[in-house]
């Protein structure tokens, strides 16, 4: 099949996004008028919100986290924006990147010039086994999730089979979290924006200040590869191969090519769009690979003209570390099987040969689900444009990849960002 | 008229201890789980298959934070459960629990172990249902 093709050009001309983590008094409503204000704010040349054409907003399960279906429209009303077309983007944890693609969609069709792109999810008020069952509905309720299947444990088999086809290590999955939560610790965003040698010590002095037994870990190793400060959550993913669980929203604003300018000199123009989808986990060809992430990615390096070699930075939906090793080979940034070696040498960290998650990522920054694909446009964005502080890659980067996937890889999207 | 293949009845399966996929007749293509239309064909022309019950461990997991049903079964972090897919020996893969392996020691479990089907009963009287299980041979 040859490359498709989109209509007419789309920009991203302005992003924002609340902190992710644990807000108890705030529900989805408070948290996108949070981060739709943000976007407006950092639209350079200004802008009068009414000009919005539409709304698409990615959430997964409003339903189940909040007993509160028909969510979008709530958010278009609590941000001035009814009576304008809104509508809710379900595909799991791929929502927010989904969500994405449909308003791109609708500009390059021609149908809008101006639309607002959100992502929001609402996760804390569950209790852990609650927000685990409502996970466990992005995968097949008839039959996987009454094997007994959780979402740490599908990732986690996941590594089982990469582990037995590559010779990885749970200690190759570690090395995946330190690094973004190196680059989380930058992040003011981020949920846990710690390095984890900071979180060791903080327990260690937590330990003492109790009176507890002092835990013996002398180095960041000693404290993943130790039950007590790293629980296994399914073998062999502990808790700091997992995201947390997560509140948060973000929200990008789309514009037509030809408008980009009125809104800002430095817009990110959008020039690859791919997504795919699969079935349960069971059923695919290969458990070390997300087939459907190969598709995404196909389209869209073809749609933008570029190779992987050209993306200067990706930000990818590290759900779990493995999910992290795995998407750097489907992007194509590593051969099948090289991509844990590669993490383990360094070449994903931000002076790396391909910088993955300089924002922390998922597992740093925050894995409120619906909300995650929109909070990777907001690092692109930072980074593409100069201003990511502490964080920022050097050198200019021109070429940014999201990858965002939904359940264990039923659905995948990816999209290229351009700053010209 | 096409065979009525449904979840349902391959629930109903397990609880007579029989695991069943389907066939598709024009192509010959297996599923399990059963499937009523050949996704590479589309073709509806099916029949139900008992499989043999054998096959071989293809990926796997220890959990120790379950789901809800998994805790109301008896399982938590002291007391984990083993799942993983299973390649049956006609092919087709699918999910199960896997019993009687050293849970304490997950690196010791081996991919490509052969295993062969259990028939696991949980809950009483209406609320009673069969899950598929392997264990090694």
């Amino acid at each position: 099949m040859a490359g498709r093709k989109l209509g007419r050009g789309v920009a991203v001309v302005g992003a924002g996004m609340t902190k992710f983590g644990t807000f108890r008094c705030r529900t989805s409503r408070e948290l996108f008028v949070t981060a739709f204000q943000e976007m407006l704010a950092s639209i350079d040349k200004g802008f009068d919100p009414r000009e919005i054409n539409a709304l698409y907003i990615g959430n997964y399960s409003s339903d189940l986290f909040e007993f509160q279906g028909h969510t979008a429209p709530i958010l278009a009303d609590w941000v001035g924006l009814t009576p304008r077309p809104a509508t809710r983007v379900e595909d799991a944890c791929a929502s927010g990147g989904v969500a994405l693609r449909q308003g791109l969609i609708s500009i390059a069709s021609g149908l809008y010039d101006i639309v607002l792109v959100g992502g929001i999810e609402k996760m804390t008020d569950l209790p852990t086994e609650k927000v685990t069952d409502a996970l466990g509905t992005a995968a097949d309720s008839v039959y996987e999730i009454p094997a007994g299947f959780t979402f740490p444990g599908f990732y986690a088999a996941m590594a089982s089979a990469y582990m037995h086809a590559y010779g990885a290590t749970p200690q190759t999955f570690m090395k995946v979290g330190l690094k973004n939560h190196e680059n989380g610790a930058l992040n003011n965003k981020a949920q846990f924006g710690q390095r984890i040698a900071d979180i060791m010590e903080a327990r260690k002095a937590s330990a003492a200040k109790k009176g507890l037994p002092l835990p013996t870990w002398q180095t960041e190793m000693d404290f993943l590869n130790d039950d007590r400060g790293n629980p296994m959550v399914a073998w062999p993913m502990r808790l700091f191969d997992c995201s947390p669980v997560s509140d948060g929203a973000a929200t990008v604003l789309l514009v037509s090519e030809e408008l980009a300018h009125h809104f800002t000199d430095a817009p990110l123009y959008l020039i690859g769009s791919g997504q795919g989808s699969d079935g349960a986990l069971h059923s695919r060809s290969t458990l070390t690979s997300i087939p459907s992430a190969r598709v995404a990615a196909k389209e869209a390096y073809q749609m933008a003209g570029v190779t992987p070699d050209d993306i200067d930075l990706a930000e990818v939906h590290d759900c779990f570390t493995i999910a992290e090793i795995m998407a750097s080979e489907d992007l194509g940034f590593f051969a099948p099987g090289t991509g844990g070696k590669a993490a383990e040498a360094g070449e994903t960290a931000r002076t790396g040969r391909h910088p993955i998650n300089t924002s922390g990522g998922l597992k740093s920054k925050g894995h409120p689900v619906g909300a995650s694909g929109i909070g990777q446009v907001v690092e692109i964005w930072k980074q593409l444009r100069g201003t990511a502080g502490e964080r920022q890659l050097p050198g200019n980067p021109t070429l940014g990849l999201t990858h965002n996937v939904g359940g264990t890889g039923q659905t995948c999207t990816v999209h290229i960002f351009e700053r010209r | 008229m096409a065979t009525d293949i449904n979840s349902y009845d391959f629930y109903l399966g397990l609880g007579q201890h029989k695991l069943l996929g389907s066939r598709e007749l024009s192509s010959g293509h297996l599923f399990l789980p059963p499937r009523m239309l050949d996704p590479e064909t589309q073709a509806t022309d099916m029949e139900w298959v008992e499989f043999s019950g054998k096959g071989k461990l293809v990926a796997f997991t220890v959990i120790y934070v379950g789901s809800s049903a998994m805790l109301a079964a008896g399982y938590d972090r002291k007391n984990p459960y083993c799942v993983g897919i299973v390649e049956t020996e006609e092919g087709p893969k699918i999910s199960a629990q896997i019993l009687d392996l050293d849970l304490s020691k997950p690196e010791t479990i081996q991919i490509g172990m052969p295993l062969e089907v259990v028939y696991i009963e949980r809950g009483e009287g209406e609320a009673k249902k069969t899950f598929l299980g392997f264990k090694p041979v």
